[in-house]
């Protein structure tokens, strides 16, 4: 509960900002470097830098530092929604299938009456 | 018991969904390209969507039109052209009822007297495929949300 608690003031507070919010907008369009971030909202790179330190201990965004390039996406709670409608789109198509296996079981019969 | 079905996003642009059927692809092929059966099997009846009709007019370059709903005057209507036809391993359609609609590509894979399908759906942009997924667009709506209820708890957080 304790923890729980702390996860949710970190994520208030993470979203409590208007630059945070123009981030987390911006990266669910697409990926983006702290250097393209930091350009696109017209601050320093140590400020946004902190933006993203911000977002990244509340879990909204990771980051990845490859060669000299930071780069920033959106984090585990994206990919949860992502994964939980892959989920019902497996399910309905699953469903589907069951009711493929009846048609393909009595074609497969007709044929071999036949 | 039946077979398991697998689903996945495969890059940006690609989902595919995967499933075993328990006999010769001809057979397989026939149930997807037959109107007749493909009708008793597509609507997905758990949400309660009626079928109204179904034509398809399986050759290179033919079209198809899946009708649901209830009300005659707004049905919710599925189309596109099938692209490839080649039986019984192949079928590649549009799909036309969205501008950002993603072609569907199912292959028909015979071993051991089974059928091993693999259903893909190609977007034209990750915005295409996020879009349709529609996470992308939960997130402006929830900040909104959220807006509302830090002014209305006056919070300084």
């Amino acid at each position: 509960m304790v923890q729980y608690t702390t996860r949710l003031d970190a994520s208030f507070a993470a979203l409590s900002d208007a630059t945070r919010r123009g981030v987390l907008e911006q990266l669910g369009r697409s990926d983006a470097s702290i250097t393209e971030l930091a350009d696109r909202f017209h601050m320093t790179l140590t400020g946004m830098k902190k933006h993203v330190g911000v977002l990244e201990h509340a879990g909204f965004v990771t980051t990845e530092k490859v060669g000299r390039v930071r780069t920033c996406r959106l984090g585990l709670r994206r990919l949860e929604e992502e994964a939980a409608w892959i989920e019902s789109y497996r399910q309905l198509w699953a469903t589907r299938f069951d009711a493929l296996d009846r048609v393909v079981e009595a074609l497969k019969s007709q044929g071999e009456n036949k | 018991m039946t077979n398991p079905t697998t689903a996945e996003r495969k890059s940006e642009r690609e989902l595919v969904v995967t499933r075993t059927f328990d006999a010769p692809a001809h057979i397989v092929f026939e149930a997807w390209t037959r109107s007749d059966l493909f009708k008793l099997w597509w609507p997905p009846k758990s949400m309660g969507m009626h079928l109204r009709s179904c034509e398809m007019d399986v050759r290179v370059g033919g079209g198809y039109r899946l009708e649901f709903g209830h009300d005659a005057a707004n049905p919710m209507a599925f189309f596109g052209k099938y692209i490839e036809v080649t039986p019984p391993s192949r079928l590649v359609w549009t799909n036309d009822e969205s501008e950002d609609g993603p072609v569907t590509t199912v292959t028909f894979e015979e071993k051991d007297g089974k059928t091993f399908l693999v259903l893909h759906e190609l977007y034209r942009s990750k915005e295409a495929l996020d879009a349709s997924i529609g996470a992308a667009d939960g997130l402006p709506e929830q900040f909104g949300q959220l807006d509302e209820l830090l002014a209305t708890q006056g919070a300084s957080v």
